[in-house]
């Protein structure tokens, strides 16, 4: 096989180089600087390249090709790289542009040093066991991780490569490089390391597992069609040559490993457990922007690759978006952990993201003031993300003597304690619930919308069930911040309605947290994320219309 | 109207220049107002407290300034051109739904403006005074700028959004003010009686402008007084009876009439602007607003004529058996209104009469509002008649005063009331003679009510509460009572020449002639001489007599009837109050049981199925790589099931 090489479109492609770029500067860094410079150093690199890389963002947006098509104006814009193995379109950048907004919250998050009292959430010397004496010398001296930002850096960029990929390998390159560092981050807490690192080891593990199957998805894929390129797979589709069992089987195992990222039922069982022991901070994270590059790579495979056969895939969409929301919400709804909560929560916004993608319909079908699926999804994801990394930057603040404190019964009566911290918590969970004046009623309405036009009404009833079960969830907590007393907390559980026995850890009588005052990084965060969600909620047009200029996805 | 060969008169404005480019600032300077005394007042109390009064004062006055500016400019103008429209902003756009904040400058806006930035900066004036002593005196001051604001903005508007803004607006300051002094239950019953009776009002005007809206695609006058004629009447009918509810609503109309005499909690200065002079006539702006409505709903404009006059002599009725002055009033202007819905009822040949009564009832009703409220102040706040007599000697320049609004308000020839109620009656009696006889009655009674009251408070005996020794008021009062007073007795002279009705004929149209069945003449002979029966019988019944102090309880069943206001509460009570309860109350016991006990139910469940499955949350990472492989199998059976089945 001849080698030909590639030529690297530098124009469109050089915002993903620069990430990377920084990420190998931020390895140099770490190597030559000393100790006590790094800190600085490494944050500032990352939010600077983070922002070059945004603003590059949305340079290239404006210098995309128009591709149109007579009678319904511009339908995609953008162009394949890299020997085709990089798709550069409308949609690739939105996601670009979502990834790194939210990157540059996550570093901000990583930065916070007030909180620890003057150290990063990070383990001050990982490598030392925990309990060690080791880890007591690491404690004393205040060391921390910088390295967090270079892996940071690198997961950023295999998030931006993971939806732009045009070919499987590309694809699973993508997936292993936002993966690995995303493994290690999760075992880097300072605190509850133990937790930590058990976590690690398994994202790990199951990543690895999953990541197995993707492989192995593609070399059937690859068997079936006797290429890599998403363009050529979609050709052999619409033929129809060829053995169609290979290409089912291959479908279902790259669709797993994909599901498996985003944290679909049934593989989602590493969720609670590492958004758990991971640093909340790299939960922050990792929850928004794993979602939104997984996502991506996941309807560029199935609208591009797979799209001509849509009817194919689209009822085993079906019985995976069922199952997560109902079973996102239903466990949700029995945790008594903040942090597990959310995890369930985000699984159930898997499901309703779900519903999106299986919303498509073939573009002729599709009428121009509607919108599309794609569109739908894109818009939903720039809901969730803010929700979600202000919901976990909330959680880092909410402390006592023993770090973050995450249990139910450390947050009653948190509203009277510190009712804007209550307040802005309260108004994001009920942006997650879906409730109008919020982003997250509009991103829930449109995918919903998109499902319903495209025939999925059971799909959407389950959706509807489901929102009305994480209602209850979100409001319980909004409940317990508000209206409970700080010493009264038992009451919370029989005033929501629980039957006896259901809630296992029956909240008992505990010492209750109290909101740690976080320097500017943290709290601007939350202020941006909270900002983001009323303005989606009150004035969504612009970003569903940017996601609807975004059009198709080129092939 | 359609048949009589008379036509409806088109909304259809010019754009605004010159001094009209300025016509944003009436509204806005009261608004400023507002906003800078409820927000400062409440951030610097103390500052406030010298100095916010002044500021509230200016503010009506800077409007009414502008107002004078603009009505003599417009007088300059050609009579085609009378009307000026100013688009600020796009107000509303949702769908085919395009509202635009425009304001609307026509010969009737023109009247109205001076009237509520005319009276509004007297009674501003007066309330220095008044609430000199109240520690919420920058709030009370706030409050009212804020009324004046959105009284403007309802009179303003040129489309029924707009005007539906301004007239909630209205709404919740009347509510604010009745229930100013909220320490006391009552007043703050009261408020809430006022909203709440309200919102049925406002049921039918916002569905009369969704009706608007469904029928004509948009909510503009211009737009719909195009096309009100074409279509249909049956439409017209139900929007002018929509459009009627909203006016009985804030005009205190019978059925909608319980709110206003509870409403006389409010400091007097508010009874004087909002439910005197202002607020509840903009039942009667809004009939006559919707002349193109009306026009083509000759059934709408019978029911109008048949409310009013119901009213008016409802409200007369009350007037003649209340101790309280403030309430006797409240139930005389009632019945003024009445009178003034009768003249729109009566299409393009009321319609003038109507707005030249509105102006004279405004004048003179707050006149004598503010000389109610003067004498309670004299009185210790005292408001039962009983307890006066004899202040015309203690109170010199407040007994003349009211004198005139009195004289004004019972139609003694010459002073205001006399000119226009008297068409009015004319009017009606070439119209429906019986509906004309009605209106003479009232008139008549009228004269009763008033007259008692006067004996009552400034003739007869000392009947003092001990320790009440009464002063006339601070200058500062009686200068606006002077003005009013002023006002009552000449503002007659608008109907020289028939000038108001020429005047809003760019708004109302030329009426069709209708003889009287007798002369004009008579008609204002025989309503002076009814008059005068009544103020003789007055005379007759009470200062020939004692005053008692206490009320007698052993009355006629018709006096018991008009002191518990024709039992309107009662009813309210009885046919909707009670059955009300017992829907809310089946409700709740239908919430609790059946949609309560499906979500317990869902609960339950929901917590069953997930105590169940969160075992398989057990932490043991190879039971959760079974269950991938175990997810593995169901999309690749998914897929193959569906797809080779």
């Amino acid at each position: 096989m001849e080698f030909t090489k590639p030529t690297i479109e530098y124009a469109t492609l050089w915002p993903l180089l620069v990430v990377f770029g920084v990420a190998v500067v931020g390895v140099l860094f770490e190597a030559f600087l000393p100790r006590e410079r790094r800190f600085v150093a490494q944050s500032v690199l990352a939010v600077l390249g983070l922002l070059v890389a945004l603003g590059g963002t949305a340079y290239v947006w404006t210098q995309l090709d128009e591709i149109r098509v007579d009678g319904q104006g511009v339908v995609a814009r953008g162009e394949l790289a890299a020997g085709q193995t990089l798709a550069v379109d409308g949609p690739t950048i939105f996601l670009w542009g979502l990834v790194l907004l939210f990157s540059i919250a996550g570093v901000l998050l990583f930065a916070e040093r007030r909180l620890e009292g003057g150290v990063s959430t990070f383990a001050g010397q990982a490598a030392a066991l925990p309990g060690s004496e080791a880890e007591r010398e690491a404690s004393t001296r205040g060391l921390h991780h910088t390295e967090v930002y270079p892996l940071l850096m690198f997961a950023v960029g295999g998030m931006m490569l993971f939806p732009t990929a045009n070919d499987l390998l590309t694809m699973f390159v993508a997936l292993e490089v936002l993966s690995l560092p995303l493994y290690l981050m999760c075992g880097l807490a300072r605190r509850r390391r133990l937790l930590s690192q058990e976590a690690a080891l398994k994202y790990f593990l199951l990543g690895a597992f999953s990541s197995g199957f993707f492989l192995y998805g593609a070399a059937l894929v690859f068997g079936y069609a006797g290429s890599m390129q998403f363009a050529d797979i979609s050709e052999a589709v619409r033929n129809g040559t060829g053995n169609n069992a290979l290409l089912l089987i291959g479908m279902g195992l790259l669709a797993v490993g994909l599901l498996f990222k985003v944290g679909a039922v049934p593989f989602q069982a590493w969720t609670p457990d590492v958004y758990q022991g991971a640093p909340t901070a790299v939960t922050a994270f990792m929850a928004a922007c794993t979602k939104i590059a997984a996502f991506g790579a996941l309807l560029r495979l199935f609208y591009v690759a797979f799209g001509a056969e849509r009817w194919d895939w689209q009822p085993m969409l079906w019985v995976i978006a069922i199952l997560t929301m109902l079973a996102g919400a239903i466990l949700a709804a029995v945790q008594t952990d903040v942090k597990r909560m959310l995890a369930y929560s985000s699984v159930a916004h898997t499901g309703f993201l779900l519903v999106g993608v299986l919303g498509v319909r073939s573009a002729g079908a599709v009428g121009t003031d509607e919108i599309t699926a794609l569109q739908s999804v894109l818009f939903y994801l720039a809901t969730y993300a803010p929700a979600t990394v202000g919901t976990f930057a909330i959680v880092t603040l909410v402390r006592d003597a023993g770090g973050e404190a995450t249990a139910f019964s450390k947050w009653a009566g948190l509203g009277q304690r510190s009712p804007l911290v209550a307040g802005a918590f309260g108004f994001l969970l009920l942006s997650m619930a879906g409730i109008p004046l919020t982003g997250g009623f509009v991103g829930k309405w449109s995918v919903f919308t998109v499902a319903m036009a495209a025939g999925a009404w059971p799909v959407v009833l389950v959706a509807i069930v489901a929102s009305i079960i994480s209602v209850f969830f979100y409001v319980r907590v909004i409940l317990l911040m508000f209206f409970s007393d700080d010493d009264t907390s038992e009451v919370t559980d029989a005033e929501t309605g629980w039957g006896a026995g259901t809630v296992t850890a029956t909240l008992e009588r505990v010492e209750t947290a109290a909101v740690t005052k976080p320097s500017l990084l943290t709290s601007g965060t939350i202020a941006v994320c909270v900002l983001l969600v009323v303005l989606l909620g009150l004035v969504p047009g612009p970003i569903l219309d940017l996601a609807g200029d975004a059009g198709q996805f080129i092939r | 109207m359609a048949e009589g060969g008379h036509s409806v008169p088109l909304v259809d404005p010019t754009s605004a220049d010159g001094v009209f480019s300025l016509m944003w600032l009436v509204i806005a300077l009261p608004a400023a107002g507002a906003a800078v005394l409820l927000i400062g007042g409440a951030l610097a109390p103390r500052a406030f407290a010298s100095f916010g009064h002044l500021l509230g004062t200016l503010m009506p006055i800077g409007s009414f300034a502008l107002s004078l500016a603009m009505f003599l400019q417009l007088q300059g103008r050609d009579e085609a051109d009378r009307q000026v429209v100013q688009h600020l902003w796009t107000f509303i756009r949702v769908g085919e739904l395009d509202a635009g904040f425009d304001l609307l400058y026509d010969p009737l806006t023109a009247l109205f403006l001076l009237l509520i930035t005319g009276v509004g900066s007297l009674i501003h004036v007066y309330s220095i005074g008044y609430m000199e002593h109240d520690p919420r005196r920058v709030r009370f001051f706030g409050y009212l700028n804020l009324f004046v604001a959105a009284m403007l903005v309802l009179i303003m508007s040129e489309n029924y959004i707009g005007l539906f803004l301004g007239w909630e607006g209205v709404g919740l300051a009347s509510y604010l003010l009745i229930g100013f002094w909220q320490h006391k239950h009552s007043a703050a019953a009261a408020a809430k009686k006022a909203f709440v009776i309200n919102r049925v009002g406002d049921m039918g005007l916002s569905t009369a402008i969704m009706l608007a809206f469904v029928t004509f695609g948009s909510v503009s006058f211009t737009t719909i007084s195009a096309g009100a004629g074409e279509a249909g009447e049956k439409t017209m009918t139900a929007m002018g009876l929509l459009l009627l509810l909203g006016a009985c609503g804030k005009s205190a109309q019978v059925p909608l009439q319980a709110w206003l005499l509870d409403a006389m909690e409010g400091p007097t200065p508010v009874s004087a602007l909002i439910h005197a002079a202002t607020m509840v006539t903009a039942g009667v702006y809004l009939v006559v607003r919707s002349n193109f409505v009306f026009d083509y709903a000759p059934n709408a404009q019978t029911v109008v004529v048949i409310v009013a006059t119901v009213t008016l002599l409802w409200g007369a009725v009350i007037g003649c058996a209340k101790d309280d002055i403030k309430k006797a009033l409240a139930g005389s202007t009632m019945s003024q209104i009445g009178y003034m819905m009768l003249g729109a009822g009566l299409g393009p040949a009321g319609y003038a009469f109507a707005i030249f009564h509105l102006l004279t009832h405004g004048f003179f009703k707050a006149n004598m509002f503010l000389g109610a409220g003067s004498v309670m102040h004299g009185m210790d706040d005292d408001v039962d008649m009983r307890h006066y007599g004899a202040l015309r000697k203690a109170m010199p320049i407040t007994f003349i005063t009211f004198a005139m609004g009195y004289l004004a308000i019972i139609g003694f020839p010459g002073f205001s009331g006399f000119w226009s109620k008297d068409k009015i009656i004319e009017t009606a009696l070439a119209e429906n003679w019986i509906v004309g006889v009605c209106a003479l009655l009232g008139a008549g009674v009228t004269g009763f009510y008033m007259t008692r009251l006067m004996i009552m408070t400034f003739f007869g005996e000392k009947r003092w509460e001990k320790d009440v020794h009464p002063h006339e008021s601070p200058s500062v009062m009686t200068f606006p009572l002077i003005v009013l007073a002023a006002l009552s007795v000449v503002s007659g002279v608008l109907l020289l020449g028939g000038w108001i009705e020429h005047w809003l004929e760019p708004v109302t149209g030329v009426p069709d002639h209708h003889e009287p069945p007798i002369p004009a003449l008579a008609v204002t002979g025989l309503a002076v001489l009814v008059v005068a029966a009544g103020v003789a019988l007055a005379v007759a019944l009470v200062a020939r007599r004692p005053v008692p102090r206490e009320a007698p309880t052993e009355v006629s069943f018709a006096t018991r009837a008009a002191r518990a206001d024709i039992y309107g509460d009662a009813f309210n009570d009885q046919v909707i109050v009670e059955p009300g309860r017992a829907l809310t109350t089946g409700l709740v016991r239908m919430d609790r049981s059946v949609v309560d006990g499906t979500f317990r139910a869902g609960v339950v469940l929901v917590g069953g199925i997930g105590a169940l499955t969160r075992r398989a949350q057990n932490g043991y990472v190879r039971s959760y790589a079974l269950s991938v492989l175990g997810g593995v199998l169901l999309v690749v059976l998914a897929l193959l099931a569906v797809n080779l089945a």
